[in-house]
């Protein structure tokens, strides 16, 4: 195909005047077929460039010790995987990688990072053991995925280049429960059914998950009372009280809470 | 284990050896496949099993389950693409994408919680170390 544009473009301009007008732009022109470039399928470059991208920062995720630059690794892995999906013909789930996951997750997970990250905890290094056990586990899962990749000889084959009809309009009718889109080959007639009810049990979860996160994460009382709350609530409410009463109170409470409580208020003292 | 992992190596070397066509073709002019995609998702999933086992900081941990997710999602929209196919008839059709859109959002919402208890392990016990959380231990 490039080919082809190359030869229209250069009948198209009329070479033999140019060659007068600008002799090195002709000479290029005419000695274009001739590279290597002229039967480069782009979609493969793309591919490769996203393809090394996305591999290359996920493992450098994995190598980095400091907990910022594997924030920042993981947002530019997913944004080349975005780029992957766009390749793939996927417009519309590369479109919602890059604003649910590069714009909301990943954000979400920067703010924990930066929350959390104190000196000591910013690099958390794994002992050298742990390291050659991921290494060798690690080399044999990818052995045995590659393995499973390459044996299917209908995946190995170099895609035909039918470009797919856009999908954000079938996706979106398949979300509210209606099919448009052409079934795939062995589909079973008549069973085909949207997916509306997965589509409402997930918003639904997402409700709740976000109602229950801002309720795990507020801004609460303190776990472990202060001195002056604590003699508060030792204080026996009537005074008449006998003194056998509240001894077993004194002496049942400390097993279980007054340990965690101590150990509590020595790590987190400052606060 | 080193035996396992050695019937392994030579397993998947067999494998490479009986796909030296795929790989000695130009990789430039030749049109990619589901297998690319698969290679990308493979690496991308044993990155985030890697991170999930390797790391001591929660968030490390945490960002290693969005990686496996990412691979997954890779390799259900290889499935979903006719682009990719030599018969041009995807496996999964439209269903991978829906699947795949699925996933993203269900990864939003358990990254949403888990920064939550990360943040409340980090409120009560000063740290994001998980080997720290032992308070459970007997």
């Amino acid at each position: 195909m490039t080919g082809m544009l190359d030869m229209d473009f250069i009948d198209f301009m009329d070479i033999s005047t140019l060659t007068h007008v600008v002799p090195p732009l002709a000479t290029t022109l005419a000695a274009l077929p001739a590279l290597p470039i002229a039967g480069i399928n782009w979609h493969s470059v793309l591919f490769l460039l996203f393809a090394g991208l996305a591999c290359g920062f996920a493992v450098g995720v994995v190598a980095a010790d400091n907990v910022v630059r594997m924030a920042l690794y993981l947002v530019f892995s997913l944004g080349a995987t975005a780029g992957l999906f766009f390749l793939a013909g996927a417009e519309f789930i590369g479109a919602m990688q890059l604003m649910i996951y590069v714009g909301g997750t990943l954000v979400l997970l920067v703010f924990g990072v930066m929350l959390t990250a104190q000196a000591p905890l910013v690099s958390i290094k794994p002992s050298s053991s742990d390291r050659t056990l991921t290494a060798v586990a690690g080399a044999s899962l990818l052995s045995l995925l590659l393995t499973a990749a390459f044996s299917v000889d209908a995946w190995r084959g170099p895609g035909v280049g039918v470009v797919p009809a856009p999908s954000a309009t079938p996706l979106g009718m398949a979300l509210v429960g209606v099919r448009v889109d052409e079934p795939p080959a062995g589909t079973p007639v008549g069973g085909r059914v949207g997916y509306m009810l997965p589509f409402e049990i997930v918003s639904v979860h997402l409700l709740v998950v976000l109602v229950g996160a801002a309720y795990l994460a507020r801004a609460k009382r303190r776990r472990t009372p202060r001195p002056i709350d604590a003699l508060a609530s030792a204080m026996p409410v009537e005074p008449v009280t006998p003194v056998a009463t509240v001894a077993p109170v004194a002496t049942v409470a400390p097993t279980g809470r007054s340990a965690g409580g101590a150990k509590s208020a020595l790590v987190g003292g400052g606060r | 284990m080193m035996g396992l992992v050695l019937a392994t190596a030579m397993v998947s070397l067999d494998a490479c050896l009986a796909t030296v066509p795929l790989l000695a073709v130009n990789p430039f002019t030749e049109p990619v496949g589901v297998v690319h995609y698969l290679i990308v998702g493979a690496v991308l999933f044993t990155a985030g099993i890697a991170c999930m086992t390797l790391k001591r900081n929660a968030l490390g941990i945490l960002m290693g389950i969005e990686l496996v997710l990412n691979g997954a999602n890779i390799n259900f929209v290889a499935f979903a693409s006719p682009y990719l196919r030599a018969d041009g008839a995807p496996t999964l059709g439209l269903d991978g994408q829906v699947v795949a859109l699925f996933v993203i959002l269900l990864a939003a919402a358990e990254a949403a919680v888990a920064l939550a208890i990360t943040l409340n392990f980090y409120n009560n016990h000063a740290t994001v170390d998980v080997d720290r959380a032992d308070d459970l231990k007997g």
